[in-house]
């Protein structure tokens, strides 16, 4: 049985948690490197890139989870797991894992009072759409080859995936429906 | 691949406006009162700034009527940083709210530390864009705000005071009346709501989930990383911290401190390496020792 870690540094953990645990899947808190020798795969929630970044830095995980991605465990980052993951942060020069050919802009809608829910279709789940639900949102401005474009939005990339890293700039773990969570486990097998 | 158009969204939905407080969790919330502070606060790794023209213990030293900050101040802070910014607006003042909102600002803080401009009434928060933060002291003050549209809660402590006694015990107050209801029969609870001066769906919804409906975080005292950490402890999702860290001796430092502390609350190793050699903290005035007149905490109806 797989054992999914969710970066608890800061940010919307437990919602992940909540998810993982509707979908009966075990999930352990990360907030040590030393934990992630003991997973399969990790979520980075969304939160506050920067200060999630910050913590990465302090905390010598930055590294580690470069190597965690290079052996080719799977990650999946939501918002600022998203940003966490880009290679590319356009204007910016914050703290990233930069594991993820893809360029971002942050908070690219505009501010709070911007923030919407939209219906999102992933074909690759299922016909009916997922409620995309967008908080200060970034929007992927490029990806490179082999970054897979998931869904769009308004034109907008919103769910991409390269090899075993998935990222979306929307909250799944905000809503009740579990299959993009379900998406991202079947790559601990692919 | 189905095209959704970009009219269909729909903005500013009850789920974003919690959805944003869900994003602040295991944060630390910083009081700044120009754009330095505000830089220095997100180096620090804070996840969001509040913008005000005086910090707590300076309205408290300083006295007179305590306003919204001018929209130049908060402009200044907005362009100074990319974490969101929030700015308070006095009890009940709905045109100060009305201008926060035009401003852009991430999220509005009722807040009992300004002179309140409605000693009956709070805002409809409801009608607003924009999310609102409001303080309380018990559970039945909690859910009167997220009845009026509060998408987040703060415990209110004693603001200003850099002693943490008031927001242990308005933590503890809340957390408490939300173990008793989850164990109480159901017929008993439409007493309680009325007790409580709570709206009874509220009051069901409490004692079924065992957590309020919106985030929880807490303020009011809050002047070392164990003060973060024990707010932590005790059930806060988040901290705000007011004057404990400008006016402190090292403010980078302690700020970074508290943000940490925030992330390792229940790793006293760490704990310990994170409280060393961090300078004066703020000086600090007894909760207790303050005549009723001077208690920010129990402006709020």
């Amino acid at each position: 049985m797989v054992k999914v870690g969710v970066l608890a540094l800061q940010g919307d953990f437990e919602k992940h948690i909540e998810t993982l645990d509707r979908l009966q899947v075990s999930s352990v808190e990360v907030r040590e490197k030393s934990q992630l020798d003991k997973i399969d795969g990790l979520i980075i929630p969304g939160g506050e890139s920067t200060t999630i970044g910050k913590l990465l830095v302090r905390y010598e995980l930055m590294e580690p989870l470069r190597n965690f991605a290079k052996a080719g465990k799977p990650i999946f980052g939501t918002c600022a797991g998203a940003i966490l993951l880009a290679k590319e942060i356009e204007g910016s020069n914050q703290d990233r894992i930069g594991v993820l050919d893809i360029a971002v802009k942050r908070n690219a809608y505009g501010r709070q009072i911007e923030s919407f829910e939209a219906d999102i279709f992933v074909p690759k789940i299922g016909e009916l759409p997922v409620r995309g639900v967008f908080i200060r949102a970034p929007i992927i401005k490029h990806v490179k080859d082999g970054v897979e474009v998931l869904s769009r939005f308004a034109d907008n990339p919103v769910l991409v995936k390269q090899g075993k890293i998935l990222a979306a700039t929307f909250h799944p773990e905000l809503t009740n429906d579990t299959r993009i969570h379900a998406f991202f486990l079947s790559l601990f097998s692919a | 691949m189905s095209e959704i158009l970009w009219s269909e969204k729909q903005k500013a939905t009850w789920r974003n406006k919690v959805g944003l407080a869900e994003m602040l969790k295991g944060g630390v919330i910083m009081d700044v009162v120009n754009a330095d502070q505000a830089k220095i606060a997100e180096e620090a790794g804070a996840v969001a700034v509040m913008a005000l023209e005086r910090v707590p213990a300076d309205i408290r030293a300083q006295g007179g009527v305590a306003r919204m900050s001018d929209p130049k101040l908060i402009r200044e802070i907005q362009d100074a940083v990319s974490i969101p910014v929030m700015a308070k607006c006095r009890i009940g003042h709905f045109v100060e709210a009305q201008i926060l909102e035009a401003l852009g600002v991430d999220f509005i803080d009722e807040s009992e530390v300004l002179t309140p401009a409605d000693d009956r009434y709070h805002v409809y928060k409801h009608d607003f864009k924009v999310p609102f933060v409001c303080g309380c002291r018990n559970l039945g003050e909690a859910l009167r705000r997220i009845a009026e549209g509060a998408a987040m809660i703060r415990t209110k402590g004693e603001a200003g005071t850099g002693d943490i006694v008031e927001a242990v015990r308005h933590m503890r107050t809340v957390m408490d009346e939300i173990r008793r209801i989850q164990h109480l029969p159901i017929e008993e609870l439409m007493t309680v709501a009325k007790e409580m001066g709570a709206p009874f769906e509220l009051v069901l919804e409490v004692a079924r989930k065992g957590k309020l409906p919106v985030p929880n975080f807490s303020a009011g005292g809050i002047a070392t990383p164990a003060d973060a950490a024990l707010m932590m402890q005790l059930g806060a999702e988040a901290v705000f911290v007011g004057s404990g860290i400008f006016k402190s001796k090292d403010p980078a430092r302690r700020a970074r401190a508290i943000v940490e502390a925030v992330t390792y609350y229940d790793d006293p190793v760490k704990l310990a390496e994170i409280s060393t050699d961090l300078g004066e903290p703020m000086m600090g005035i007894s909760a207790r020792s303050l005549p009723e007149a001077e208690q920010l905490a129990v402006r709020g109806w």
